[in-house]
């Protein structure tokens, strides 16, 4: 008990302040807390910014698959009740839907992107959506030709506008052009907002409702995206097909005779005259586009890959495909994956064996040789360590070379034939070379530390109850250092399964790694959603070493230089 | 490891091949390096070493490739970029890494282990995940393609090593100095920069020039979260070596190895320093 506190009858020890010395504490120790997380806050967030949320969105793009359902809504949802097992191909509703889903993704210039996103699962996909993206406004022409001879007001902006419009005293109707606002927005991931200038009346959107949707649609696009004044503009091509669509529907007749506001002369008299229309069902019409549209495996690998989230790329990325009968293998020409990842397993053992190879040694010598005369040689050990990745790649990118300096010195030395140079480079030999000597001086410091603590008195008790050399090496010393082998092994492990520049560099076609399929689907093949499964693939495989590196090691031995 | 004078022949001979494959091995790692620095003087556009060169010519030596570096407004421009970001990301590094690294060897830091893991895992996962990660985020938010994105991800590659050498010298540190300066009147900003900060200076240089290195070196994440606009040294090295390997190359790498050699040099007398600093404080 010091000065500075008290101890009341019921034996509480208070502090100088009167408090109970157990809250003293707490609110010290509080402080100190507040403290230390207000000095760690600004890096966690730094890191959690910059580094953790890349991972995620890493991680999530490797699911994610929301292109199908935002390009195609309608479809997607009307074909959930069709079954691909039946042989059959979905009914008119799809194909209906399918047209106007189309129409407005070619307008905003995505159903491309949606053919490249579908063709990485079934091939010809990329080109049956960019073709008949070309041929869709077709349709619609024919029938504004047709209106037009029975009406020309059909061609008139005002005429429309008044017609679609509730701009004279007619009830409005809600969430039209929100809706096609939002989907636009998901559509183009840009963002759209603003004033349309339009109000769908809600007695023309009963008795034409599909071509009040498809009003809606183009008004939304002509007025957000072109920046038009709707009511100046003919509307484009759909909504005469959407017309057409809505006079051949059953029970049109009685809802257009008790309609009365705006445009009902007209509306009556092209109602009157729709066998003019020419007889073509949707089907009829993506069929005579491009007959691929009759293969149920089309529909089967749209409804298959219809969900917002999908194991595809997962199932990529192991050699399997998610197919509309369920999961299966890939055929034998497109399994590459499980081979990469066996060969990535493999090179890096080979490395990782060769390094033990070479750096045992050298740590060995270091941790026996005087302090004065090892430092000078861990120089050499640290030099290449420090020296930029490049430098060394490049250096064995100039010496591997069928005219570099290697073979050079082999056909000066008569060990090979000038006219038949050894193929060091481009291939696996080169990349394990260049890497081994790249990750040599990560196996040598973890040895090398560990090493110098094996006291020399071990080795020389087991000598002086008569053990050999070999014998006092291999029972003595050596099991003391196979921590270090363990943490050396699994550090060089780590680093080169993930290793990309070396085999880009020097690897060719037989020598390149898992990560160099990931760059290449990055930045050449587009297909995100597969290199992020292939990443998330080996950060788990990466992760599962550095837990066991850290039971064998401990991550605070982590040693620098 | 002295050889004792009642050595049998096979001890000898053991003994000196030992010697003889260590040598060989040392010989493996340094000799890549060491070759392309004269060979980057050569006076023509060979990888090899010309039959001048082998006579000692010097004639066939020259200075060529180095103009060409110090001439050419490509390399010009990638050498700019590297000395604008690297320095730029080690600042950030350093100083937020010094500051949680602080707070991080105080007693009593609820998650310790879990935040640890997330400060150094940018040096676990390995590049090519990063880049990745890293490239499909910057360019939802915009970052792709510019310098701010570059550097914040290698200020971000940086921290681990920032994060790891200056906690290893906050654990020799004399915790009583601070107390004693807190106790003498100073406020926790002037004790931080006149008591703790000297002391622990040589730990916060070291992890700064791995951070420097780190970024300076660094090719994987350029080439992916930056663009052409970004390009640094690596990355034109990288360009040059995969399309048309030009010998300026070697020319670069040199000044590299040079670089690379100061910095060496740096961290070692740091290190010893520091050492020696442990070895006369108690704790």
């Amino acid at each position: 008990m010091t000065d500075n506190t008290a101890q009341t009858e019921n034996g509480l020890v208070l502090a100088a302040d009167g408090r109970p010395l157990k809250t003293s504490l707490r609110r010290a120790l509080r402080a100190q807390k507040i403290r230390a997380m207000l000095l760690i806050a600004p890096l966690l967030l730094f890191i959690l910014v910059t580094f953790i949320a890349p991972i995620a969105d890493m991680l999530f793009r490797s699911v994610e698959n929301q292109i199908v359902g935002d390009t195609l809504p309608e479809t997607t949802a009307t074909l959930q009740d069709w079954e691909f097992t039946s042989g059959e191909l979905p009914d008119e509703d799809v194909f209906e839907a399918l047209y106007y889903d189309m129409f407005v993704a070619v307008e905003a210039r995505r159903h491309t992107r949606l053919g490249s996103r579908l063709n990485y699962e079934q091939t010809g996909m990329s080109s049956l959506f960019r073709g008949t993206g070309r041929s869709l406004d077709d349709l619609g022409d024919d029938y504004f030709d047709v209106f037009e001879e029975i009406d020309p007001v059909w061609g008139d902006a005002g005429f429309w506008y008044s017609l679609m419009a509730a701009d004279n005293g007619e009830d409005p109707i809600d969430g039209l052009i929100a809706s096609q606002q939002a989907r636009l927005e998901t559509l183009s991931s840009d963002d759209y907002s603003g004033e349309i200038g339009f109000e769908p009346a809600a007695d023309i959107a009963q008795i034409l409702p599909r071509t009040a949707d498809a009003y809606a649609a183009w008004a939304t696009f002509a007025a957000l995206v072109d920046g038009d004044t709707v009511s100046e503009e003919e509307p484009w091509e759909a909504v005469f097909s959407a017309l057409a669509s809505d006079l051949r529907r059953d029970g049109a007749v009685a809802a257009i005779a008790a309609y009365s506001g705006d445009g009902a002369a007209e509306l009556q008299a092209a109602y009157v005259a729709r066998d003019q229309l020419p007889a073509i069902t949707y089907t009829e019409f993506f069929l005579n586009e491009n007959e691929d549209w009759g293969d149920v495996a089309i529909w089967g690998t749209i409804q298959a890959y219809s969900p917002a989230f999908t194991p595809g790329y997962f199932l990529t990325a192991i050699d399997m495909q998610l197919t509309p009968e369920g999961i299966s293998a890939q055929p034998e020409n497109r399994q590459i994956y499980v081979t990469l990842f066996v060969r990535t397993l493999f090179m890096s053992m080979v490395i990782m064996g060769s390094c033990v190879l070479l750096g045992y040694p050298i740590a060995f010598l270091l941790a026996n040789l005087p302090m004065r005369i090892s430092n000078m040689l861990l120089i050499l050990v640290l030099l290449p360590f420090w020296t930029s990745l490049l430098v060394r790649t490049s250096a064995w990118k100039v010496l591997l070379q069928q005219q570099g300096v290697i073979n050079d010195i082999l056909v000066w030395v008569g060990l090979v034939a000038d006219d038949n140079r050894l193929a060091l480079i481009n291939n696996q030999t080169g990349t394990i070379i260049a890497m081994t000597h790249i990750l040599l001086p990560f196996m040598i410091l973890p040895l090398y530390s560990v090493m110098q603590t094996i006291p020399v008195t071990y080795v020389r008790a087991a000598k002086s109850l008569g053990a050999t050399d070999w014998t006092a090496f291999w029972r003595v010393y050596f099991p003391n250092s196979v921590p270090g082998i363990g943490a050396g092994c699994i550090l060089v492990f780590i680093l080169s399964i993930g290793y990309y520049i070396t085999p880009e560099l020097v690897g060719g076609e037989t020598g390149t790694f898992i990560s160099n399929r990931i760059a290449y689907h990055i930045s050449q093949s587009l297909n995100w959603g597969l290199a992020a499964a292939l990443g998330s693939i080996l950060l788990v495989v990466v992760l599962a070493l550095y837990w066991a590196y850290d039971k064998i090691v401990g991550i605070d031995n982590v040693k620098l230089g | 490891m002295s050889l004792p004078i009642y050595a049998s022949t096979g001890q000898k001979i053991w003994y000196y091949g030992f010697r003889v494959i260590c040598g060989l091995i040392f010989f493996f790692l340094i000799a890549p390096i060491v070759t392309i620095i004269p060979l980057s003087f050569n006076a023509e556009n060979f990888f090899t070493f010309t039959p001048g060169m082998l006579r000692l010519d010097p004639d066939a030596y020259g200075l060529d490739h180095y103009r060409d570096f110090f001439t050419n407004p490509s390399w010009q421009q990638a050498l700019r970029n590297s000395v604008l970001i690297a320095p730029a990301a080690t600042v950030l590094s350093v100083s937020l890494g010094t500051l949680a690294a602080i707070g991080l060897s105080q007693s009593h830091v609820p998650f310790r282990g879990v935040i640890m893991a997330i400060l150094i895992s940018p040096m676990i996962v390995p590049l090519i995940i990063s880049a990745a990660g890293m490239y499909f985020f910057y360019s939802r938010i915009g970052l792709q393609g510019t310098y701010l994105g570059v550097v914040l991800a290698h200020a971000a590659l940086g921290i681990p090593f920032v994060i790891i050498t200056v906690t290893a010298t906050l654990v020799g540190f004399d915790k009583s100095l601070t107390r004693a300066s807190a106790n003498l009147g100073a406020n926790p900003v002037t004790t931080f920069f006149k008591v703790q900060m000297p002391l622990i200076l040589p730990g916060v240089i070291s992890g700064g020039l791995f951070a420097f290195i780190t970024s300076f070196d660094e090719v994987v994440i350029v080439l992916f979260v930056g663009s052409a606009g970004q390009k640094t040294l690596p990355w034109q090295m990288f360009i040059g070596l995969r399309e048309q390997i030009s010998p300026t190359i070697l020319a670069v790498a040199t000044i590299l190895v040079a670089i690379s050699i100061l910095l060496l040099t740096t961290v070692e007398l740091l290190r010893r320093r520091s050492e020696r600093l442990r070895g006369m404080t108690p704790g």
